[in-house]
C-alpha cells in the first residue's frame, strides 16, 4: 500500500513540475503576441460560413450519437442477456477502430481526388494519408463553406455507423477479434471506395446517381454485408428451437429514438450547409419515419393480430433508412409515400422473407437496411422533384424515367461489389483467425467468454 | 405448527400480505418464482419469431402459523388472491416440526 502511495505521490509531483515548466513560457508567449495586436492587419476573406459550420458541428455530434449509444442500445436490447455487453461493445469497438483508420487513410480514399482521372472513377487519392494536408484553414471542394476538419469528422461519423450496422446480422456468434478485423478491412476495402463512387467524384456520382445521405452508400451497403455475414457465419446455435426473446426491449426503444433524433444530423446535415435543403430534408425525414412506423404497425396488427412495440420502432428505422437517399430531393408528399412503402416492404422482408429463406439475419440488418436502402434509392428516382432540388429530376415528378435506370445502376453496383468483397474479407479472416466462437462459448454467452464480464 | 405455502399471482401480493397481517401474523417469506399449472404459458412474437413461454412468473409466500390459525390463514389468502381467472395459484399446508428464533433462542409457537 505504502509503495503505491509513494508511486502516486511521485507521479503527481513529476506532473506538477512539468506543468510549471510549461506555464512560464506560455505566459511569455501570450504577452509577446499581445503587443503588436494594436495595429491588426486586415484578415484575408475567409470562405468559412459560421452558420454552416455551427450546423455541421451539431450534425456531426448527432450522427455519432446514432451509433453510440443509439445503435448500440437498439441492438443490445434485442439480443439475449448473455450477449448484451458483447453487442453494445461491437458498436463501441467499431466506433474506435473506424475513427483511427478514417484518420489514417479512409477519408483520403473516400473524399479526395485521385490524380489519375481514370482511377478517380473508382478510388480517391492517397495524399491525405494521416490527414497531413488538412491544415487549420483547409477547406474541401466538396464542402466549400465549412472547415475541412468539420467535414472530415462529419463523414467519419457516417463511416462509423455503416460497418456498425452490420453487427445486427452477425450478433450472438462472432469472435470479437474477427469482428474488429472485419470492421477495419471492410471500412478500407468496401465503405471508402463506395463512398468515393457516389460522393467523392467517382463513377456513380458522375453518372448522376441521387443518394442524398447514404441510401446505397450506407444502408444498402451495410445490409448487403450483413446478409453475406449471416450466410457465411451460419445460423445461431439453437435457432428455431431455443427461446431467443430479446433481453430488454426498452433499450431498443431508447436506441431507436436516439437513431431518429440523430438522423436529423444524418439527413439535414447532408446538405453540408444550413440552408433551405437542410430544412426540407429535416421535414421529409420526420414525415417518412412516422409513416413507416405506422405502416409496419398496421401490417403487424392485421397479420400477427397485435401491434408490437418492436414492430413500431423497426418501422420507424425502416422509414429513416428509405428516406435517407431521398431526403434532399423529395417533397412532403413523396416522403409520405416513401415512408408507407418502406414500412410495408421492410415488414415483409424482415418477418416473412427471412423466414422463407431461412438465413439467420439475427437483428435484420438486411431486411431493414438493405431492403429499405434499395427501396429508398429506387423511390428517389421516382419522386425526386426539380422544384425541391435542381440536381434531381424524378420519373413520376418530372417525367425523367432515365433516372430510374441510373438509380438501378447505383443499387446493383453497390450490391454486387459489396457482396463479393465482403465474402472475400470474411473468408480470409476465417482462414487466419476463425469467425465463430466455439459452440460451448456461444451457448454460455459471449459476454463472459469473450469479455470476462456479465450483466446481472 | 403448519407451513402455509401459497403460489399466487404477483400483483395480488400486497392484498394477501394485508389480509394475513390483519389476522395478527407477524411475518412471512416471499420468493419470486416461475412455474405452470393449468394456465400453461403464453406465446411471445418478435418480428415474426414465436417463442412459447411455459413458465410464468408467480409469487410464492411461505408463512408458518400455529395449528389453530391454519384455516383462517388459508381462507384469508384465498379471499385476497382470488380473481376467478385460471392461474390464480395454489395453497399447500405442511406440518412443521420445530421453530427457533435465532436471536433469542425461543422455540416453537413463541418463536413465530
Amino acid at each position: 500500500m505504502s509503495t503505491l502511495m509513494k508511486f502516486l505521490f511521485g507521479a503527481v509531483a513529476a506532473l506538477a513540475v512539468l506543468i510549471l515548466a510549461h506555464i512560464d513560457p506560455a505566459f511569455a508567449q501570450a504577452a509577446g503576441e499581445a503587443a503588436p495586436a494594436a495595429t491588426p492587419p486586415a484578415p484575408p476573406p475567409s470562405p468559412i460560413n459560421t452558420g454552416d459550420t455551427a450546423w455541421m458541428l451539431t450534425s456531426t455530434a448527432l450522427v455519432l450519437m446514432m451509433t453510440i449509444p443509439g445503435l448500440a442500445l437498439f441492438y443490445g436490447g434485442m439480443v439475449r442477456k448473455k450477449n448484451v455487453l458483447a453487442t453494445v461493445g461491437q458498436a463501441f469497438g467499431a466506433t474506435c477502430i473506424v475513427t483511427v483508420l478514417w484518420m489514417v487513410i479512409g477519408y483520403s480514399i473516400a473524399f479526395t481526388t485521385n490524380d489519375s482521372e481514370s482511377l478517380n472513377k473508382w478510388i480517391g487519392g492517397f495524399k491525405y494519408f494521416m490527414l497531413k494536408p488538412m491544415t487549420i484553414d483547409a477547406v474541401s471542394p466538396l464542402a466549400a463553406s465549412i472547415p475541412e476538419s468539420v467535414y472530415m469528422c462529419f463523414q467519419m461519423t457516417f463511416a462509423i455507423i455503416t460497418p456498425a450496422l452490420i453487427a445486427g446480422s452477425l450478433a450472438d456468434r462472432m469472435k470479437f477479434s474477427a469482428f474488429m478485423t472485419f470492421m477495419a478491412a471492410w471500412l478500407i476495402l468496401v465503405y471508402s471506395p463506395i463512398a468515393h463512387w457516389v460522393w467523392g467524384g467517382g463513377w456513380l456520382g458522375q453518372l448522376g446517381a441521387l443518394d442524398y445521405a447514404g441510401g446505397t452508400v450506407v444502408h444498402l451497403n451495410a445490409g448487403t454485408a450483413g446478409l453475406v455475414c449471416a450466410l457465411v457465419l451460419g445460423p445461431r446455435h439453437g435457432l428455431g428451437k431455443e427461446n431467443m426473446a430479446p433481453y430488454n426491449l426498452v433499450y431498443s426503444v431508447i436506441g431507436a429514438s436516439l437513431l431518429w433524433v440523430g438522423w436529423f444530423g444524418f439527413n439535414a446535415g447532408s446538405a453540408v450547409t444550413a440552408n433551405v435543403n437542410a430544412g426540407m430534408a429535416m421535414a421529409v425525414t420526420q414525415i417518412a419515419t412516422a409513416a413507416a412506423a405506422l405502416a409496419w404497425m398496421c401490417c403487424e396488427w392485421i397479420i400477427a393480430k397485435k401491434p408490437s412495440i418492436l414492430g413500431i420502432v423497426s418501422g420507424a428505422v425502416a422509414g429513416l433508412v428509405a428516406i435517407t437517399p431521398a431526403s434532399g430531393f423529395v417533397d412532403p408528399t413523396g416522403a409520405l409515400i416513401i415512408g408507407i412503402l418502406a414500412g410495408i416492404v421492410c415488414y415483409f422482408a424482415a418477418v416473412h422473407v427471412k423466414k422463407f429463406f431461412g438465413y439467420d439475419d439475427a437483428l435484420d440488418a438486411f431486411g431493414v437496411h438493405a431492403v429499405g436502402g434499395a427501396l429508398g434509392a429506387m423511390l428517389t428516382g421516382a419522386f425526386a422533384s426539380n422544384a425541391i432540388n435542381s440536381l434531381g429530376k424524378g420519373w413520376l415528378t418530372d417525367g425523367n424515367a432515365h433516372q430510374m435506370l441510373i438509380q438501378f445502376y447505383d443499387v446493383a453496383g453497390t450490391f454486387i461489389y459489396c457482396a463479393v468483397m465482403t465474402y472475400i474479407i470474411l473468408k480470409v479472416i476465417d482462414l487466419i483467425i476463425g469467425l465463430r466462437v466455439s459452440q460451448a462459448a456461444e451457448v454460455e454467452g459471449l459476454d463472459i467468454n469473450l469479455h470476462g464480464e456479465v450483466v446481472q | 405448527m403448519k407451513l402455509v405455502m401459497a403460489i399466487i399471482k404477483p400483483f395480488k401480493l400486497d392484498e394477501v400480505r394485508q389480509a394475513l397481517t390483519e389476522l395478527g401474523l407477524q411475518g412471512m417469506t416471499v420468493t419470486e418464482v416461475k412455474g405452470y399449472g393449468r394456465q400453461k404459458g403464453h406465446t411471445e412474437i418478435y418480428r415474426g419469431a414465436e417463442y412459447a413461454v411455459n413458465f410464468l412468473p408467480k409469487i410464492k409466500i411461505e408463512v408458518v402459523v400455529p395449528a389453530k390459525m391454519v384455516d383462517k390463514a388459508v381462507d384469508a389468502i384465498v379471499a385476497a388472491a382470488k380473481t376467478g381467472q385460471i392461474g390464480d395459484g395454489k395453497i399447500f399446508v405442511v406440518p412443521v416440526e420445530q421453530t427457533v428464533r435465532i436471536r433469542t433462542g425461543e422455540t416453537d409457537e413463541s418463536a413465530l
